[in-house]
């Protein structure tokens, strides 16, 4: 039997080989098959996990939540020091200098993140902005949130903050960041279909290894990730809780 | 900062609805709340904390290990009217998700204000505690809820 494995969208596009590293590592190491199929677009994805196509899911926290209570899904295993974190970020030369800076009618440009998007608008609840009274629109990437931001198409730009920090010098030389969240628990899981859930002490064993050997490092390196954590039921649960927190 | 802030000190009793009670000083000056932070706690379904984030710590004023094992009502701020809390126990009782604005009182007796949002935790259809994330309040509903909860105490 061949299982499927997919990816949250929202990873930088240098580390698409790594993930693809990844799969055949994973392969040898459990001795089975597994495709990987990956996305540009949340919706699309979404779709397809809906309609029970995967067994191995990267997945953002949001969809994690969905994963788990809707799907039967476990998480386990996150990457280490890898907190999700939400950036708002505006033109250098902009005047707003804090988020309660920004007034009734701010163009927002965000991206269909559903994470970095909920925290966008948490943070820009202090300015008493939400969905009601700003121009939200939403880009296919963060590459055109900031050409949103450069051209002053929009005053104010959500960005997942890893992505940001990997966003060329040049062009973050002309924003400047309002808010960066700290948020720390929020993160980005490995999850497991029921249709899996046989695999998992083995899946288990192998990435809490992964790094001690130079194969595994190698492959951890192109993903962009040090090492792999282990996430039990409770930690899961909680980060979900956390998460129905944010959602109104 | 609240510009009604005066900086003056006042002790009070302020007494929980477990009939239990303690002496405070209560000082008048605000903390304000940090930008990008969330504040996050979880408790038993009693209200006693099991859990705290380095935010809950460096806002409330209390280490880690004064709050784990405490009612999470050493919080409360004696501007606060019981019938607020009243209102958010019946409303997470029910098992549904409680918003609300809070003035809650730091250790050193100042004060802090936070937008909460308090959810019961189920597992396997149980209900095994509480999670509260706090966030940053716009100053606009600080206003509204420093006069709705002045007219509210004036009541009890």
């Amino acid at each position: 039997m061949t299982f499927n494995l997919t990816v949250s969208p929202d990873f930088a596009p240098d580390h698409i080989s790594g993930w693809y590293f990844f799969n055949t590592w994973l392969q040898r190491q459990l001795d089975t098959g597994i495709h990987l199929e990956l996305y540009d677009s949340f919706d699309e994805q979404r779709n397809d996990i809906q309609a029970d196509k995967f067994d191995l899911i990267y997945a953002n926290p949001y969809d994690a939540s969905m994963l788990v209570r809707e799907l039967g899904f476990q998480a386990i295993a996150r990457p280490a020091n890898k907190a999700d974190e939400t950036v708002i970020a505006v033109n250098a030369e902009s005047a707003f200098q804090t988020v309660e800076d920004l007034l009734p009618g701010s163009r927002i440009a965000t991206t269909d993140d559903p994470d970095v998007h909920t925290m966008g608008m948490i943070m820009l609840e202090s300015a008493d902005l939400d969905k009601g009274n700003t121009e939200i629109s939403e880009y296919a990437s963060y590459v055109v949130v900031a050409k949103n931001l450069l051209n002053n198409s929009a005053d104010a730009g959500f960005f997942l903050k890893e992505a940001y920090d990997e966003l060329s010098e040049l062009i973050r030389s002309k924003m400047r960041v309002l808010v960066s969240s700290q948020i720390s628990v929020v993160h980005h899981t490995l999850l497991v279909g029921p249709r899996m859930a046989d695999h998992i002490p083995a899946i288990q064993a192998a990435l809490l290894t992964m790094h001690e050997n130079d194969k595994g490092q190698g492959v951890l390196e192109s993903m962009g990730f040090s090492s792999w954590e282990p996430m039990d039921s409770e930690q899961t649960e909680f980060m979900i809780d956390l998460i129905d927190t944010l959602i109104d | 900062m609240s510009e009604l802030d005066t900086g003056e000190i006042r002790t009070v009793e302020i007494k929980y609805f477990d009939g239990t009670s303690r002496v405070a000083e209560i000082v008048d000056r605000e903390v304000p709340y940090p930008d990008g932070k969330l504040i996050v706690s979880r408790t038993d379904p009693e209200g006693i904390i099991t859990h705290a984030n380095q935010a809950f710590i460096d806002m409330s004023g209390y280490s880690e290990e004064e709050l784990i094992g405490t009612n999470h009502y050493i919080l409360r701020h004696p501007d606060m009217p019981a019938v607020a809390f009243k209102g958010l126990w019946d409303t997470i009782e029910q098992g549904t998700k409680w918003h609300g604005y809070v003035k809650n009182l730091r250790k050193d007796g100042s004060y802090y204000w936070v937008k909460a949002t308090v959810i019961p935790n189920i597992r396997n259809g149980k209900l095994v505690g509480y999670t509260s994330v706090r966030r940053k309040p716009s100053r606009s509903k600080i206003a509204e809820s420093e006069a709705l909860y002045a007219t509210l105490l004036a009541e009890e």
